[in-house]
C-alpha cells in the first residue's frame, strides 16, 4: 500500500537555490524510503513538501500533486495542522524545545487540545519508551530537555513527533550532528518503528543509506534519478550516474 | 616573483614607532577611551551621594514640603512619578509588545511594514517637548482629561512605544528560526508558536526594553509639563483625573522657581530621582544576566 504518491512534481524557491524539477515517486506504508544524493539535491524540499513545511519558505511556484492517502496534500484547502500531526518530522540539528522533557513530548498533543492529565502522563511514557529514552529519563521527566546529550536530545525529538501519534515520520539528516553510538540507536529504533509507522529519511552518508533503506530515491540537482527496491538501487543501479555516486566517485 | 618578494612594505608599520611600543600605545589609548566612558557616570553619582545624602531622611522621604516648599519633604513627588510611571506601564506595554509580535512575526516585508518601521523610528526622534504639547492639545484639550494623572500617562506613553517596540521587535527576532519550525512541524499555529516557544524565550529582552523605556519616562520632564505635573500641591492624588507632583517637574521649580531654596533639598531630590531610575536599571540588568545564564543558543 502507498503512503504517499508523488506525481509530477516540481518546485522552486525564490532565490532559486534548491528545486525540484517533475519528481513522481510512490512511498510505502510500513517501510523505510531513503532520499539520498548530494547536497543540493533536493533530499530536504521534498520531505518539507510531504507535510507542507514548504510553507514557511519562499517557494515562488509548485506544480504536481503529492497525494497522502489519496488526498493531495498541496491543496490550499486542506487542513495543514492535521497533516503535519499525522506526518511529523524530525530535523537534522536536535532542536529540543527550551522546556521540560515532559513538556518537549506532550507539545503537539497539548496544542490539539488534550488536557487529561493521565492520557498525557501515558503518551509520554509510550512515546519515550519508543524512541528508546524512558529508561534514560523516566526518573527526571521535569528537568530542562537541553541538559541531555545530543543524541539523547535527537531521540527526545523522535519522541516529541510520535507522541501525535502520527502515520509518517519524516527525518532530515537525523544522525548528522551525532555520534556513531547514538547513531546506531537512531537506526535500530527506526527499524522497530517501521512496523508501525512509515518512514521517510534523507541520511546524511551514502552508508546510512544503505543499512537504513527498503526503498531508495537517488536525487541529483532536483532530479530524481532512480528510484526502487534497495538492492536494485545500491547494487545493480540502472543508471550510471548513481553507480558512479553510490560508489563514490563524486558527491 | 621570488625577486619581488624583499620590495613588498609591510601592510602598516609606523617610520618613527617600533612595532611593539606602538601598540603599546594603542592599547593604552583603547584602555584609556573605555575609562573616560565610565568617568561621567561614577563622578555624577558620586558627587549627588556626597551632596544629597545629608537631606535623606525618613521626614524627608514621608512627607509634604512646607514653606513654599523650602522645608518638609517630598513624598507627593516620589508617589506622583511613581504613579505616572505606572500608568505608562499600563498605556505602552500591551500596544507596544502586541505591535512589535505584529512586526517580527506576522508582517511581511513590503510598504507597509517599511512605513510603520520608519514611522517607529521617527518618533523616537521626535523631541520630549513635543510630545507635551502634542498631549495637551489632544489628552487635556480635546479628550477633556484635563491636566492628569491620566492624561501625563498617555503623553509619556506615546513618547516611550517606540524604545519599547524596537527593543521587543529585537528580541523576538533573535530567537531562532528552528524554534518556530519545530513548533509548527508539530501542528502548532503560528499564534500557538508565538505564546508557547518565542515570547516566553523573547521576555527578558523584551522586560529590559520596557523597563528601560519607562526609566526614561520617570525622568522625563517635558512631556508632563502641560499635562499632569503640579507646581505645588502638597497631598496625594486620589484619582487619576487629579493633577500631580513629580520628581523631575519638582526639581526643576524648586531648582529655577523658588528664591531662598535651601540647596540641600535640591540634591537630596536629585538623589531620589537618581536611586529611581537606577535602581530600574539596576533590576534590567538583573533580567538580562539571569536570563543570559540560561538561554540555551
Amino acid at each position: 500500500m502507498d503512503k504517499f504518491v508523488i506525481e509530477d512534481l516540481s518546485l522552486n524557491y525564490s532565490d532559486g537555490t534548491e528545486s525540484l524539477k517533475h519528481v513522481s515517486m510512490r512511498i510505502r506504508a510500513n517501510a523505510i524510503t531513503v532520499l539520498f544524493g548530494p547536497a543540493g539535491g533536493g533530499k530536504s524540499t521534498l520531505l518539507r513538501a510531504l507535510n507542507r513545511l514548504n510553507d514557511l519558505a519562499d517557494v515562488t511556484s509548485i506544480s504536481g500533486r503529492v497525494l497522502f492517502n489519496g488526498q493531495n496534500v498541496l491543496d490550499p484547502a486542506i487542513d495543514v495542522i492535521s497533516l503535519r500531526r499525522k506526518v511529523g518530522m524530525v530535523f537534522a540539528r536536535p532542536i529540543v524545545l527550551p522546556m521540560s522533557i515532559y513538556e518537549n513530548v506532550v507539545y503537539g498533543l497539548r496544542r490539539a487540545g488534550e488536557r487529561d492529565r493521565r492520557k498525557l502522563d501515558a503518551a509520554v511514557e509510550r512515546a519515550l519508551r519508543q524512541a528508546a529514552l524512558w529508561d534514560e529519563v523516566y526518573d527526571r521527566l521535569f528537568d530542562q530537555a537541553a541538559e541531555l546529550s545530543g543524541g539523547q536530545q535527537q531521540r527526545l525529538c523522535l519522541a516529541r513527533v510520535l507522541a501525535n501519534q502520527p502515520e509518517v515520520i519524516l527525518l532530515d539528516e537525523p544522525t548528522s550532528a551525532l555520534d556513531p553510538i547514538a547513531t546506531a540507536k537512531i537506526e535500530a529504533t527506526l527499524q522497530e518503528l517501521k512496523e508501525e509507522y512509515t518512514i521517510v529519511i534523507a541520511p546524511h552518508n551514502t552508508q546510512q543509506a544503505v543499512r537504513v533503506a527498503d526503498d531508495a530515491a537517488f536525487f541529483l540537482m532536483g532530479e530524481l534519478i532512480e528510484f526502487g527496491p534497495r538492492e536494485k538501487i545500491f547494487i545493480t543501479p540502472t543508471d550510471q550516474r548513481t553507480l558512479d555516486y553510490v560508489q563514490g566517485r563524486f558527491g | 616573483m621570488i625577486q619581488n618578494r624583499t620590495r613588498v612594505a609591510p601592510l602598516i608599520r609606523s617610520k618613527w614607532l617600533p612595532p611593539r611600543v606602538a601598540q603599546r600605545l594603542g592599547f593604552a589609548m583603547l584602555t584609556l577611551a573605555a575609562v573616560l566612558t565610565v568617568t561621567p557616570i561614577a563622578v555624577v553619582v558620586i558627587f549627588i551621594m556626597y551632596k544629597g545624602l545629608p537631606a535623606i531622611s525618613w521626614e524627608f522621604l514621608t512627607s509634604v514640603p512646607r514653606e513654599g516648599m523650602r522645608a518638609g519633604g517630598i513624598m507627593p513627588a516620589i508617589v506622583g512619578t511613581f504613579y505616572l510611571t505606572l500608568g505608562t506601564a499600563l498605556f505602552s506595554i500591551p500596544p507596544g509588545v502586541a505591535a512589535a509580535i505584529y512586526i517580527a512575526e506576522y508582517a511581511r516585508p513590503g510598504r507597509l511594514t517599511r512605513l510603520i518601521r520608519i514611522a517607529i523610528v521617527n518618533l523616537a526622534g521626535i523631541p520630549s517637548v513635543v510630545y507635551g504639547l502634542f498631549g495637551f492639545a489632544l489628552f487635556v484639550i480635546f479628550l477633556r482629561f484635563g491636566t492628569s494623572i491620566l492624561a501625563a500617562s498617555l503623553t509619556l506613553s506615546i513618547m516611550t512605544l517606540p524604545v519599547i517596540i524596537s527593543t521587543a521587535e529585537e528580541a523576538l527576532r533573535s530567537v531562532p528560526q528552528a524554534l518556530r519550525v519545530v513548533s509548527i512541524s508539530l501542528g502548532a499555529t503560528q499564534w500557538e508558536t508565538v505564546r508557547h516557544v518565542v515570547l516566553p524565550q523573547a521576555l527578558p529582552g523584551i522586560l529590559t526594553g520596557v523597563i528601560l523605556g519607562l526609566e526614561r519616562a520617570a525622568g522625563e520632564t517635558a512631556p508632563i509639563l502641560f499635562t499632569g505635573a503640579a507646581f505645588f500641591l502638597p497631598r496625594l492624588p486620589n484619582s487619576p483625573l487629579d493633577a500631580t507632583m513629580a520628581l523631575p517637574y519638582h526639581l526643576f521649580v524648586i531648582s529655577t522657581q523658588v528664591p531662598g531654596m535651601p540647596v540641600q533639598i535640591q540634591y537630596g531630590t536629585v538623589l531620589v530621582l537618581l536611586a529611581f531610575v537606577l535602581g530600574m536599571n539596576l533590576i534590567a540588568t538583573i533580567i538580562r544576566s539571569r536570563a543570559r545564564a540560561r538561554r540555551q543558543w
